[in-house]
């Protein structure tokens, strides 16, 4: 690990220094996730009197037990989704941006700003206008043909979740891809151009390939963020229904563990969670390195 | 830009008008349905245009809160979400900066192991250890406080590690010149790299401020006394009030005041905002 040429010869300071830091971090952080994965191997019986300890039962059963599985593959399809819709609809307007000259601060500016709005301020307004009784999209798509109901219609409540979800995360994408389109040289676009490139051309043979980093950095980030920060979305508009369509792994963690006080399960869920994002840390991480090191 | 091409230009304006178009209709939505009276929403279908109780709900709103659904004043609501958003962005850039320099600047036994130490609490949301952490704050009998609220949220693994990338492009240079004058290390802390971190501290507590307002499963698990809701739980509490159609009026409202706070700060701080928010994600 990297350190100073030149430091302090003192002993005893640095642990004070980081006292407050590391005892946080242990109390809060350390001790429950150990509690978690303790409980993990154990099983109350149904009055909460006796513990026993059960091995890999809450896992063997969690995996066999449909409304998990059901949730997992819910899960792949949300976090795909926003994935996919926000930093898709980032890069268009960060390409677009970057060809602006003089306007470019003044859309960038009109564009960043619901990064600041909380996930679940976002949730109750998308669920506002999509409400079927006054909300206004209901009300265009009846026009169309179309009988929107999120309460009732699994589809249609994934969709509303997906676009809550993304349109919070669209602003933190384009800031990240107008960075990572500001970093390629000129040079290189108008060497293309002269050669005959056209704009889709360019796109598609220099500046999406020298995006890459940008974009897999982006693809990792809103993952976890799809996983784990849409919480309050979920738990603020559809509370993982109609018939568990919503409800994805962190809900379902909170709802088995919080309301349905089965702690044995909903620990070794949390417990794969941890493993999951213990891995997408992992990648992120590698890929910092080497961003590092060219 | 690489060459003239007036239609792409345009089309690029086009683009980017829709966008912000898209991007900013729920929250005029939200708007215009905070400034309707509780009436207008019978219709069926919300008016577009702002109606003339806008006043009337706001004040509503900050001044006494829907006693009936048990909703404190928002007015109340608020202070405490700031309160709680100041504690936890204050408190995470000053433990953070205080281990960033142990980290840096001295060598001692189990450095390495602190370093991981912390930078595990990056790993672990509190959305999947939740019931263990609450259980805890509970024994400790922080429920319904502001140290409850905050103190869990405190540890960052990212601050630290801005804090010391940053340290660590600072001149070795400057350290060997203060020993050379005498300075002790709480002496070059204080007086060299403190001043030299203020442009990271205020990028970095524009987006931890942001953070901190932005929470809401915490909040909503830790407090169950009135007096500590804060504004992004509330409206929770208030969008589902089960046995009336909410008020769609007071719960826009109150959507409209629990973000214009982080907003105007990322608007206003925009230069830091994205200083901060690229370099925490290095």
């Amino acid at each position: 690990m990297q350190t100073k040429r030149t430091i302090f010869s003192q002993r005893v300071l640095p642990y004070f220094l980081l006292l407050p830091q590391l005892t946080i971090t242990a109390v809060f952080f350390l001790w429950p996730a150990g509690q978690a994965a303790w409980q993990s191997f154990l099983r109350e019986d149904a009055f909460g009197l006796k513990t026993t300890f059960v091995g890999l039962a809450n896992y063997q059963r969690i995996f066999g037990d449909p409304s998990y599985l059901n949730s997992l593959g819910v899960t792949a399809v949300f976090s795909v989704s926003v994935t996919v819709v926000s930093i898709g609809v980032a890069l268009i307007l960060a390409l677009a941006v970057d060809r602006m000259v003089r306007t470019a601060q003044v859309y960038t500016t009109f564009l960043v700003w619901p990064y600041a709005v909380a996930p679940a301020v976002a949730g109750v307004m998308w669920w506002f206008i999509f409400n079927p009784t006054i909300g206004i999209l209901p009300y265009l798509l009846r026009g169309l043909g179309y009988d929107w109901n999120h309460s009732l219609n699994k589809t249609d409540a994934m969709i509303l979740v997906v676009l809550a979800a993304s349109w919070k995360q669209i602003s933190y994408n384009f800031l990240f891809f107008v960075a990572g389109l500001q970093a390629i040289p000129s040079s290189l676009k108008e060497a293309a151009a002269i050669d005959g490139a056209g704009p889709l051309k360019r796109f598609w043979t220099i500046v999406f390939p020298l995006l890459s980093p940008t974009t897999f950095f982006l693809l990792v980030v809103n993952i976890v963020y799809a996983l784990f920060d849409t919480f309050p979305v979920i738990h603020a508009t559809t509370s993982g229904g109609p018939s568990q369509a919503t409800n994805i792994l962190v809900f379902k963690v909170y709802n088995d563990g919080f309301i349905g006080q089965n702690f044995g399960s909903s620990s070794a869920q949390s417990v794969v969670l941890m493993i999951v994002v213990i891995a997408l840390t992992m990648v992120q991480f590698r890929w910092i390195e080497r961003k590092v090191q060219y | 830009m690489v060459e003239n091409r007036p239609w792409l230009d345009f089309f690029c304006h086009v683009i980017l008008i829709a966008g912000i178009v898209v991007v900013a209709f729920p929250v005029y939505v939200a708007f215009v349905a905070s400034t309707h009276g509780p009436n207008d929403f019978m219709s069926g279908l919300l008016p577009l245009l702002p109606g003339n109780n806008m006043l009337d709900s706001y004040g509503q709103m900050l001044g006494s809160g829907v006693s009936t659904s048990g909703v404190p004043p928002l007015a109340l609501e608020m202070t405490n979400s700031l309160i709680m958003a100041l504690m936890i962005a204050i408190g995470k850039i000053a433990i953070s900066i205080l281990s960033a320099y142990a980290i840096v600047y001295f060598r001692f036994p189990l450095r390495t192991l602190a370093f991981w130490t912390i930078f595990i609490t990056l790993m672990l949301p509190v959305e999947v250890r939740i019931y263990p952490t609450f259980k805890v704050v509970a024994d400790l009998g922080l429920l319904n406080s502001y140290w409850g609220l905050s103190i869990p949220l405190i540890a960052s693994a990212t601050a630290t590690f801005l804090f010391r990338q940053f340290f660590l492009t600072v001149p070795d240079e400057l350290l060997e010149a203060a020993r050379v004058d005498g300075a002790g290390p709480l002496k070059f802390f204080w007086d060299m790299l403190l001043p030299l971190s203020r442009t990271n501290m205020a990028a970095l507590f524009v987006i931890l401020f942001i953070y901190g307002w932005n929470q809401y499963l915490w909040p909503l698990l830790v407090t169950t006394d009135e007096r500590y809701y804060t504004v992004v739980m509330g409206i929770k509490r208030m969008a589902d009030v089960a046995d009336a159609i909410p008020q769609w009026n007071v719960v826009m409202a109150t959507v409209m005041l629990a973000m214009l706070p982080p907003v105007a700060v990322v608007i206003l701080m925009q230069r830091l905002f994205v200083k901060g928010l690229v370099e925490t994600e290095k």
